[in-house]
C-alpha cells in the first residue's frame, strides 16, 4: 500500500494552491522544514512569513493578514498552535471569523521519540470547543489534499490536524469529500468502527482480521470532526447497533466524545471509545507508542469483540 | 508633511472635546466600562481620525484606507466616539453601548460595527494584528498605514514583544505603535505592579524608531505622526506621556477610574468640566 505522511501531502497541496491563488499567505514558526511549508516558502518567498519561535504573534499576524483579504495558512506543531496560542486563535481568529487555516502537524503520540512535550493529545478538544472553528482530521495524503482545497474555499477559520509519520493511503484518488461529511470505507452490519487520522488505516486492518472470524464491521473515516456528520453516525448506530470510536487523541473531548454526544441525543447504542486514556505521551517509536496506549490493531480487534457482546 | 496650523489644531481640539463628552455620556448610560484609559487616549485618537488617517466612512471596506487597531480594546468608548463623529454610524448607536444586541460591544467587534478594524480586548493581541495588516500592505504593494494604540500596562504581555521583534525584523515602516503611557493599570501604578520601563529603550532595543511626546499636545502628536510617516526602514513607536482620566479633574491619575463608569451625578460634573 502506498504510504505518505499527511504533512507531506499538506506541503505539496500548498504548492498547488499557491500556484492557483495569489491571495494565499503561509506563516510558520521556525518549523517549516518539519511542517513542510518550506516548499511553499521556496516557491513563493514573498507570500511566506516566518514568525520565528513566536506562535502567539504568528496567530495575531494571521488575523491581521486575513482581515486584509488574505487566506492564511498558519503552521506549527499541534501542541504549540493550539496550546501556546490558544487564546490568540480564540480571540483574534475564531471570534473575528477570519480566513485563517491553522494547519498543525506532529499531532498525537506518533510524534514518537521527542516525547510528551511535543505530543498533542488535547488539540481536537481545544479546537472543536471554539465557536466558528471547523475541525478536520485527514487520514491520508489524498484526504489531506482534498481537505486543503475545501478549506481554501471555505470562508472562515479552520483547524487541520496533520501527522508526522507516513501513513497508508486509504482513500481513492477520486475521493470527493465535503466539509461536514464522513466517508464510509467498508461496510458491515455487526459493528461500526468510527475513526479519524492515523487510526483509520488501523481500523481497516482490524476489520480484515474480524472478517476472517466472520465478523463484518463498517469502517468510517470521520475526518470532519466539526461540523460532525450526525447523519452518518445515526445511520451506523441504527445499522450496526454499536460503535467503536478510534482516535490518536485523549478520550476526553475528541472524536469519541463528539460521537457520544450525538449518539446519546439521537440514537443511544453501546459505544466504546478508544484513545489515549487521560494520559500524557512519552518517548518511543510511533508503533511502540500506539501499542503502549492501546491503539494497536490487535487491541482494536479485542475491543471490538468485547463490544459485540454488549449489543 | 501634512500641515499643522491653527486651523488644523482647532479642528482636532474641538473633536477631542466632543469625543471626551461622548465617552462620559456613553459610559454613564451604560453604567459600566473603562473611563480613565478612554480619556487618556482621546487626543491621540482625535488627531488620528480627524487629521492623520485616510478614511471614507461611506466605504468602510475601502482597500486603501489606513487602519487603526485599538490594541487596548477596553478603551472602546474612545474609538466608538471617534467613529460616530466621523460618520461611520449614527450617533444614536452610542446610547446602546454594552447593551444586549448592540453593535457597540464592551470590547470592539469588527463584525458588528462598521469602522472597527479588529476584534480586540485581550491585551497584547492587537499589535500582532496590526503587524499582520502592515505585512498585507507590503505584499499587496499598497501604501496604507497601520496604527496601533497600546496601553503601558499592556506592554507587560510577552506577545507585544514578539510583535515588536517581527515588525522591526520585517522593517514595517508603514506601522506606527502609540503607547498611552498613563502610568496606571488596574491594580495600581505600573511602576509598582510590573514595570515595563524603560519603554522607549525597550522599543529602541528591538529596532524601532522612537518618538516621545506629550500625548495631550495636539501639535506634538501631529509632528510625531508627520515624522513617523516619513521615516523609512523601521516601525515607529510613539511613547505618549498621558494622564489617565484626562479632562475630568476628579478622575485624573486615579486608578479607581480605570474600569468604573460615572454615575449620574459624576457624569454631570464631568460634562460640566468638559463643556
Ligand atoms: C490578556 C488580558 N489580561 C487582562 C486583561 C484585563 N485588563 C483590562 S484593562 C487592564 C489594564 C490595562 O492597563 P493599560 O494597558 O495601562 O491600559 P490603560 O491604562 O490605558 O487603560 C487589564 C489587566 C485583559 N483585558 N487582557
Ligand atoms: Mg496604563
Amino acid at each position: 500500500m502506498k504510504k505518505q505522511a499527511t504533512r507531506d501531502a499538506y506541503g505539496q497541496a500548498l504548492l498547488e494552491l499557491g500556484a492557483l491563488y495569489d491571495n494565499i499567505v503561509v506563516l510558520d514558526a521556525d518549523l517549516s522544514k518539519s511542517t513542510k511549508t518550506v516548499e511553499f516558502a521556496r516557491a513563493y518567498p514573498e507570500r511566506f512569513i516566518n514568525a520565528g519561535i513566536a506562535e502567539q504573534n504568528m496567530m495575531g499576524m494571521a488575523a491581521g493578514l486575513a482581515s486584509c483579504g488574505k487566506v492564511v495558512f498558519a503552521s506549527s506543531f499541534a501542541i504549540f498552535a493550539t496550546g501556546r496560542a490558544f487564546e490568540q486563535v480564540r480571540n483574534s481568529i475564531a471570534y473575528a471569523r477570519l480566513n485563517v487555516k491553522i494547519c498543525a502537524t506532529h499531532a498525537g503520540i506518533t510524534v514518537g521519540e521527542d516525547g510528551s512535550s511535543h505530543q498533542s493529545v488535547e488539540d481536537i478538544a481545544l479546537m472543536r470547543s471554539v465557536p466558528n472553528m471547523t475541525v478536520i482530521v485527514p487520514s491520508d495524503g489524498i484526504s489531506t489534499r482534498q481537505a486543503l482545497f475545501q478549506l481554501y474555499q471555505h470562508d472562515g477559520p479552520a483547524y487541520l490536524r496533520l501527522g508526522r509519520p507516513a501513513v497508508p493511503q486509504v482513500h481513492d484518488p477520486g475521493l470527493d469529500f465535503a466539509i461536514g461529511q464522513a466517508v464510509e470505507l467498508r461496510r458491515g452490519k455487526d459493528l461500526s468502527l468510527m475513526a479519524c487520522g492515523i487510526m483509520v488505516s488501523k481500523a481497516l486492518q482490524a476489520a480484515e482480521i474480524l472478517a476472517a472470524e466472520g465478523i463484518e464491521v463498517s469502517v468510517v473515516d470521520m475526518l470532519s470532526i466539526k461540523p460532525l456528520d450526525k447523519e452518518m453516525i445515526i445511520r451506523k448506530a441504527r445499522e450496526s447497533g454499536a460503535l467503536l470510536t478510534l482516535e490518536e487523541h485523549s478520550i476526553i473531548g475528541g472524536l469519541g466524545s463528539s460521537i457520544c454526544e450525538a449518539v446519546c441525543e439521537y440514537c443511544p447504542v453501546p459505544v466504546t471509545c478508544l484513545g489515549i486514556n487521560d494520559l500524557f505521551g512519552q518517548s518511543g517509536s510511533p508503533e511502540e507508542l500506539l501499542q503502549y496506549y492501546g491503539l494497536g490493531v490487535e487491541q482494536i480487534v479485542e475491543k471490538a469483540r468485547k463490544l459485540l457482546k454488549k449489543k | 508633511m501634512r500641515r499643522i496650523g491653527e486651523e488644523e489644531l482647532a479642528v482636532t481640539s474641538e473633536k477631542a472635546g466632543i469625543i471626551r463628552q461622548e465617552i462620559i455620556k456613553m459610559l454613564g448610560e451604560a453604567g459600566s466600562g473603562h473611563t480613565g484609559g478612554s480619556l487618556s487616549a482621546a487626543d491621540m485618537v482625535a488627531c488620528l481620525y480627524f487629521w492623520e488617517m485616510k478614511l471614507d466612512p461611506q466605504k468602510p471596506d475601502w482597500q486603501d484606507r489606513d487602519r487603526f487597531v485599538l490594541s487596548k480594546g477596553h478603551a472602546a468608548p474612545v474609538l466608538y466616539a471617534a467613529l460616530a463623529e466621523k460618520g461611520f454610524f449614527p450617533r444614536e448607536y452610542l446610547r446602546t453601548l454594552r447593551k444586549l444586541g448592540s453593535p457597540l460591544q464592551g470590547h470592539p467587534d469588527m463584525r458588528k460595527l462598521a469602522g472597527v478594524e479588529a476584534c480586540t480586548g485581550s491585551l497584547g493581541q492587537g499589535i500582532s494584528w496590526a503587524v499582520g495588516m502592515a505585512l498585507a500592505a507590503r505584499i499587496d504593494q499598497r501604501d496604507y498605514r497601520v496604527y496601533a494604540l497600546l496601553g503601558d500596562g499592556e506592554l507587560e504581555e510577552g506577545m507585544v514583544w514578539e510583535a515588536a521583534m517581527a515588525a522591526a525584523h520585517y522593517r514595517l515602516d508603514n506601522l506606527l505603535a502609540l503607547v498611552d503611557n498613563n502610568g496606571l493599570q488596574i491594580d495600581g501604578k505600573i511602576a509598582e505592579v510590573m514595570s515595563p520601563e524603560p519603554i522607549a529603550d525597550k522599543f529602541a532595543a528591538f529596532g524601532w524608531n522612537i518618538l516621545e511626546i506629550d500625548g495631550h499636545d495636539h501639535r506634538q502628536i501631529m509632528e510625531a505622526l508627520n515624522s513617523a510617516r516619513s521615516f523609512k526602514g523601521s516601525p515607529t513607536a510613539v511613547i505618549a506621556h498621558t494622564i489617565k482620566g484626562k479632562g475630568c479633574s476628579f478622575m485624573e491619575n486615579r486608578v479607581e477610574w480605570h474600569g468604573t463608569a460615572p454615575n449620574r451625578e459624576e457624569m454631570e460634573k464631568a460634562l460640566a468640566e468638559l463643556a
